[in-house]
This record gives structure tokens, C-alpha cells and sequence, in this order.
């Protein structure tokens, strides 16, 4: 702890505690709210084509939606087998 | 046509009810007919705050189920004129309080009066689906205190998908952020969280703070809405509440706690 953080007394109390909190399970809560209804669809159609060229788990495609400011990013994940 | 207002908060006994009857009771006292729902079916308790429970006849349930008509369930208040309660059926499952059902009665109620305002459940349930449906505007209500912020947050996303206007894709229902229990002295010391920090989270309008008050209590022992208490600083920011509902600039009050001063610690204690 440095010298200066000793007289921040504020951000120890309760109240400060409960408002990190908050803001945490708040911010995840409001990411999983807004996820499209059609991700897990997408995920099994997608499945569906890979596997016409190789053998994949199903654990082996991710689908995330990245929301920014600007623009939503759909990152699309593929781990194809060793060999 | 009527403005119809939700009082919401997913989370149970933060002041719902509370709310609900005392900002019916300060839209009608300003001259706006005005019929507070209670949409609690099996938990009706709107009745006993406005303390009309002994006249209670036919139920919200029972319009809608073609048993009485809306005249006969209507309860006029006996202290305002231009208010009218349309208690819960206290017998009936919660499914009764069907989509078509609801939608008749509220559509009926439009046709007469200025404000519907309706009284949900807590919970994210039929019954709490049916109360925000409809709904132009709504007040969340809510505690300093983690799980009501968290559970007004979860309603708040509910309003945004699930309510009638962002189904149709018309402008959102506007909400508003009502803060109850508020004990500044508490929150100066940091034991509470602060109106500032629940704006900063939910980020919705500030509708009002209701200051933790004994009156309330009180008040609903006897059956009266808080805000017909008007010396009572909980009365006084129901009715500040109330004034910025129909757009009227009002300075938020009762925002610190009283410090006493050395004579009246010495001799109140």
C-alpha cells in the first residue's frame, strides 16, 4: 500500500465496496441480456458445414459476440483436429 | 387516452406498493382521474394501504373472466374523488390475468381516465410481465442496497424487450429511477450506497430519493398513502415525485442527513 493510498479512506467502506460490485456483475449481466437469440442456431448450422470437410467436436467452434462503441465484432473460433 | 405507469422493481418489499399509492393519490389530489391497479394476484395488499379492504367486492379477475363489469370492481377513494382502485383477486391463480384480459380492461380504463398506474408484483413473472406490459412510463423503485440495484437493472432489460412498445417497435417506455429508504446519515458514513452511485450504475433518470422514514410505517398502519402525510419529509418527496412526473423543475430534498447541533444532543439525547 503506498502512502498516498492511506488517505483514500473512501474507497474502503462498505458503500464503495457494494459499488465496485455492482458495477461488475451489472456490466456482465447487461453483455449476456444483449446476445442475439440466434448465436447457439448459428453455432450448430456452422458445426454442420465444418464437419462436411472435417471431423469437429462440438466444443470445437466458439461463437462470441464482441460489442464496441462503434461496431459489434462476431469472433468465430475453429479448432480443427492435429492431423 | 390514458398515460399508463408501471411501478416496478423486481425485487420484493422496496416500497411498491408504497409508491403506487401515493403517486396515484398525488396525480389524482392535482385534479387527474386517475385508477391504480393492483396486479398482485394472491398477494393483494394495494387495498389495505389505501385502506379500502372492507369494500372490496368483485376483483381484476373477475372483469376480466366476465363476472362483473369494471364499474362494479372500481373503488372509489374516500378521501380523493378523482381516485379509483382496481384491487387484485386474492383468490384466483396468477394465470388468470391473461394478455387479451389484461389488454380489454386497460384499453376500457384508457377511454375515461388520465393515468393508469399499475401496481406490479415483485418478481419477473406473469404477474410482473402483465403490470409493465402496457406501460408508456415506468418508476423503478429501488433500495441502496446491492440486490435491489441489481434486480432494478434485470427489470430495466425487461422493459426494453419485453414490454409492448419495444415489441412494436415504438419509442421506449420512459423510465424513471425512484430511490426508497434513503438514510443519508448512513450514507455519509459510507455504510450506504449513494444516489449518485445508483444513478451512476442504473443510468436512468432521477425521479426522486424517499428518505427512510418512520412515518411510512406509520402511514400504511393506518391505511393512508404517505403522501397525504404533507408535513412528513417522506410525503413531501412522494409529492416533489409526483410534480416531476408531469414535468415540473423541483431541487431534490431530505439528499443529507439533519447534523445535531450541541444543544439538541444535549438535551433530546
Amino acid at each position: 500500500m503506498s502512502f498516498f493510498d492511506y488517505f483514500k479512506s473512501k474507497k474502503n467502506t462498505s458503500a464503495s465496496v457494494a459499488k465496485e460490485r455492482l458495477q461488475i456483475i451489472v456490466a456482465h449481466e447487461r453483455g449476456q441480456r444483449d446476445l442475439p437469440d440466434y448465436l447457439p442456431q448459428l453455432q450448430q448450422e456452422l458445426l454442420a458445414v465444418i464437419r462436411k470437410y472435417v471431423q469437429i467436436d462440438d466444443d470445437m467452434v466458439q461463437v462470441e459476440l464482441d460489442r464496441n462503441k462503434d461496431c459489434s465484432v462476431l469472433e468465430l473460433n475453429v479448432t480443427l483436429p492435429e492431423h | 387516452m390514458a398515460k399508463i405507469i408501471v411501478v416496478t422493481s423486481g425485487k420484493g418489499g422496496v416500497g411498491k406498493t408504497t409508491t403506487s399509492a401515493s403517486i396515484s393519490t398525488g396525480l389524482a389530489r392535482r385534479g387527474h382521474k386517475t385508477v391504480v391497479i393492483d396486479f398482485d394476484v394472491g398477494l393483494r395488499n394495494l387495498d389495505l394501504i389505501m385502506n379500502c379492504e372492507r369494500r372490496v367486492v368483485y376483483d381484476f379477475v373477475n372483469v376480466i373472466q366476465g363476472e362483473a363489469t369494471l364499474n362494479q370492481a372500481l373503488i372509489r377513494d374516500k378521501r380523493v374523488d378523482t381516485l379509483y382502485i382496481l384491487p387484485a383477486s386474492q383468490t384466483r391463480e396468477k394465470e388468470a390475468l391473461t394478455q387479451e384480459g389484461v389488454e380489454k380492461v386497460i384499453t376500457e380504463l384508457s377511454k375515461t381516465f388520465d393515468y393508469i398506474v399499475c401496481d406490479s408484483p415483485a418478481g419477473i413473472e406473469h404477474g410482473a410481465l402483465m403490470a409493465l406490459y402496457y406501460a408508456d412510463e415506468a418508476i423503478v423503485v429501488t433500495n441502496p442496497e446491492v440486490s435491489s440495484v441489481r434486480d432494478s437493472d434485470r427489470i430495466l432489460g425487461i422493459l426494453q424487450s419485453k414490454s409492448r412498445r419495444s415489441e412494436l417497435g415504438l419509442e421506449p417506455v420512459r423510465e424513471h429511477l425512484l430511490l426508497t429508504r434513503y438514510n443519508p446519515a448512513r450514507v455519509e458514513r459510507g455504510e450506504m450506497l449513494s444516489v449518485a452511485d445508483v444513478e451512476e450504475i442504473l443510468a436512468i433518470p432521477l425521479l426522486g430519493v424517499i428518505p427512510e422514514s418512520q412515518i411510512v410505517l406509520n402511514a400504511s398502519n393506518q391505511g393512508l398513502p404517505v403522501i397525504l402525510e404533507d408535513e412528513s419529509d417522506a410525503g413531501q418527496a412522494y409529492e416533489d415525485a409526483v410534480a416531476r412526473l408531469l414535468g415540473e423543475e423541483r431541487e431534490h430534498r431530505f439528499l443529507t442527513g439533519q447534523k445535531k447541533g450541541f444543544f439538541s444532543r444535549m438535551f433530546k439525547g
